[in-house]
């Protein structure tokens, strides 16, 4: 009996202790400061890209002095390799052992599906302003995953259709990466142009990171067609714009592009080859309001390059959760409230410098622009406003029940309609 | 039976055969009271971390079945291993069937998968089976990236949670301890057994073998299958601790990263597979919380284990108790 009392005693003892210097912060949790979890790929393939997340996150909270309803803001950042598996374990640590409040961030759609499927079990809320994956905010929606400042990804490139057709296109091709986020992006082109009359000539999937576009633009020169859409984002972004000029294809048929087809993440190295495309986004660092302007100075000057859509998101993500935690009063703990009040934040001093609200599936309604890419006085090429759409929600026109009943867009279901 | 355990005749070979018969099961019990403790001293996160090291020392055990003792090293067990969490996940979220059902279909698809890959292998060895194994495990990934209507590409699939009597995270970790602990005994008796002598007489010297009658490739072969079967059980249980599948689960990176487990560790002694898996998945754990270049240091640190401990940490231990001794 001694003995087991002793063991009993020695375990819990060791455990406490344990337990003790495991979780210093706990206690202090309610009057503490707040902590956000950030992850976003600092190593492997996206890494430039996740680097531009914590360089907006991190502008937002300095800006600010990182201080929210007298309450001090602590970020923590965590790498996530790009690698689904490595986020669900990041997110598990943010959690479980740094005690965050609630998490932020990621960049590739499959790491954020990854870190949303362990947020359901928890409850832990989690903010998405890059992952674009369209049923997180449709068919698998999550109560507590919102998109502060994102947004979905067959949402933006139906204004350019709409354009298009407005142009007197007829016949267009896509081409785009093959995976999921490009499924959905030229999902959303494809279904609105032909819907509006216009034929999808022909859709190109290649694999991403392809270094020759060669097949692909012999077949698009010989289409003949009014017009080429192409998704494509980061390196492969750069080559096809790159082939695409040395194929003699540029002046003569017109390109297209989804929004990070001309992010500046992909433009700011490049030359002349991508002046002149066309793509549609509701942010434009050339666009010349005023409050667009200022951050687009306030970043630059920060970094030393233009902010990308990587750096805004989450500039204005950032912007729109302080918003909701001044609404709660720093009381992030009452999750339930804390999520109410981002819902319902309407988000005016964001650098779009036109209010952002969510629609009731917690995806960003945004005033979408259609994009030119133009020189600017400093020699540098950006993004200029040449037409805007209001109010672009993630179903378009479309009615939503009806919308939600067609299956998600994939390689084999476009939204296209024949005839 | 000369000729079968002619090829242990190494160092450790006196020792095995003497007084030392008890002393695979002594490890077997440290082990299993280590990580029967650890919960009582770890955080919650902590125990999911140490739920998986046991889960990828159990795909650690299975690339070690055939590269410790058959002397074939392969780059494919990744992909059984995602296999099995696919069809775990696919049965349970997709087709909302039983988890139970689910884990053995998972364990089924994996050891028929890795039949198939066996009956491809076992004509090769050396730097060929490398490479096929390699090639063969390219084909699942590519299969689970581009079958987007089944497996949801890039996107992955979202598992239904754990079943209810599993869902708690102590309850889980000690079923996997369980589970685990009693695969390494099969593991181990079936190393040990004349059938797993003449995976080592293989390796050892596989023209030997056949000119002493031994149908080479048919043992290679069920060699192969069974390892696969081990990596079957790790994907499912880790389809129960992820609760997510995607192609980064039966990617390239899996099958070296359980590779460099079982080389980390010592390369032919099953122990070894639970050091090298509790080494990279911790020290994962901790580097990256001080420097965004972690990969850089894992990276390091292989270089160096493989300068200073070729044969592994057991190796190392071994050779200096060894020169300890003489």
């Amino acid at each position: 009996m001694q003995r087991r009392d002793f063991l009993k005693k020695t375990g819990w003892t060791v455990s406490a202790t344990a337990a003790a210097m495991s979780a210093p912060r706990l206690a202090l949790a309610q009057s503490g400061p707040i902590r956000i979890g950030l992850m976003a790929p600092l190593s492997g393939v996206v890494a430039a890209g996740g680097r531009e997340i914590v360089e907006g996150f991190n502008m937002y909270w300095e800006e600010i002095g990182s201080t929210v309803a007298g309450r001090k803001v602590e970020v923590v950042v965590e790498d996530d390799a790009g690698n689904p598996d490595t986020a669900l374990q990041k997110a598990r640590r943010l959690v479980e052992q740094q005690k965050v409040h609630f998490l932020f961030g990621n960049l590739l759609a499959n790491t954020g599906l990854a870190v949303a499927s362990y947020v359901k079990g928890n409850g832990t809320p989690y903010f998405i302003p890059v992952i674009a994956a369209d049923d997180l905010t449709q068919r698998d929606r999550v109560p507590n995953v919102i998109r502060v400042a994102g947004y979905t990804a067959s949402q933006m490139p139906r204004p350019l259709a709409d354009w298009a057709l407005k142009q007197g296109y007829k016949r267009i091709a896509t081409i785009s990466q093959d995976y999921t986020f490009g499924h959905e992006q030229c999902g959303g082109f494809a279904q609105v142009f032909s819907e509006g009359g216009g034929t999808i000539v022909n859709q190109f999937w290649n694999p991403l990171n392809t270094a020759d576009f060669s097949p692909y633009l012999g077949q698009l020169a010989s289409a003949k067609i009014d017009a080429v859409f192409a998704m494509e984002l980061g390196a492969d972004a750069n080559r096809f714009m790159q082939q695409y000029a040395n194929f003699g294809l540029k002046g003569q048929l017109p390109l297209l592009g989804a929004q990070n087809f001309t992010d500046q993440s992909v433009i700011r190295t490049m030359g002349p080859e991508c002046e002149g495309i066309v793509s549609s986004a509701h942010f434009a660092e050339g666009s010349e309001n005023p409050a667009t302007q200022k951050f687009v100075k306030a970043y630059s000057a920060k970094y030393g390059k233009m902010p990308s859509l990587y750096g805004f998101s989450h500039y204005s993500g950032a912007m729109w959760v302080h918003q909701a935690m001044e609404t709660v009063k720093g009381n992030v703990e009452a999750r339930d409230a804390f999520l109410d009040a981002v819902r319902k934040t309407v988000l005016t001093d964001s650098p779009l410098g036109r209010p952002v609200r969510l629609d009731d599936y917690g995806n960003p309604i945004y005033d979408v622009f259609i994009r030119k890419v133009v020189k600017n006085a400093d020699g540098k090429y950006w993004n200029v406003p040449v037409g805007t759409y209001e109010n672009v929600s993630q179903f378009w026109t479309y009615d939503r029940e009806k919308y939600l009943k067609q299956p998600p867009y994939s390689r084999d279901f476009q939204g296209i309609r024949k005839g | 039976m000369s000729a079968a355990t002619g090829p242990t005749a190494g160092p450790g070979a006196a020792q095995e055969n003497g007084a030392a018969r008890a002393r695979p099961l002594l490890w077997g019990a440290v082990i299993t009271a280590f990580f029967g403790l650890l919960p009582f001293v770890l955080s919650t996160y902590q125990v999911s971390v140490a739920t998986e090291v046991l889960i990828f020392a159990l795909l650690a055990m299975s690339i070690d079945v055939l590269s410790g003792f058959a002397g074939r090293v392969s780059l494919g067990h990744g992909a059984m291993f995602g296999a099995s969490t696919y069809v775990v996940i696919y049965w349970t979220s997709v087709l909302g069937g039983s988890p139970w059902t689910g884990l053995a279909l998972g364990i089924v698809a994996a050891t028929g998968l890795s039949a198939v890959f066996a009956w491809f292998c076992t004509r090769v060895s050396g730097v060929y089976f490398l490479l096929l194994t390699l090639a063969l495990g390219m084909i699942v990934w590519g299969v689970c990236l581009r079958w987007t209507s089944v497996t949801g590409g890039e996107n992955g699939i979202r598992g239904v949670g754990r079943p209810e009597l599993l869902a708690d995270p102590l309850v889980f970790y000690y079923t996997v301890l369980a589970v685990v602990m009693a695969l390494t005994w099969v593991i181990w008796r079936f190393v040990r057994s004349p059938f797993g002598l003449t995976l080592r007489g293989v390796r050892d010297s596989e023209s030997r073998m056949r000119s002493l009658g031994y149908n080479v490739s048919l043992h290679m072969f069920l060699a192969f299958t069974v390892s696969g079967f081990f990596a079957g059980v790790a994907g499912a249980l880790y389809a129960l601790f992820n609760n997510f599948v995607s192609p980064s689960t039966v990617q390239l990176s899996q099958s070296v990263e359980g590779l460099l487990m079982a080389i980390i560790g010592g390369v032919g002694t099953l122990a070894g597979s639970f050091i090298g898996a509790a080494l990279i998945i911790t020290l994962e754990n901790v580097v990256s919380e001080y420097t965004a270049r972690w990969p850089t240091v894992l990276g390091l640190m292989f270089i160096l284990a493989m300068i200073f401990a070729p044969e592994g940490v057991i190796g190392a231990v071994r050779r200096l108790f060894a020169r300890r001794k003489t």
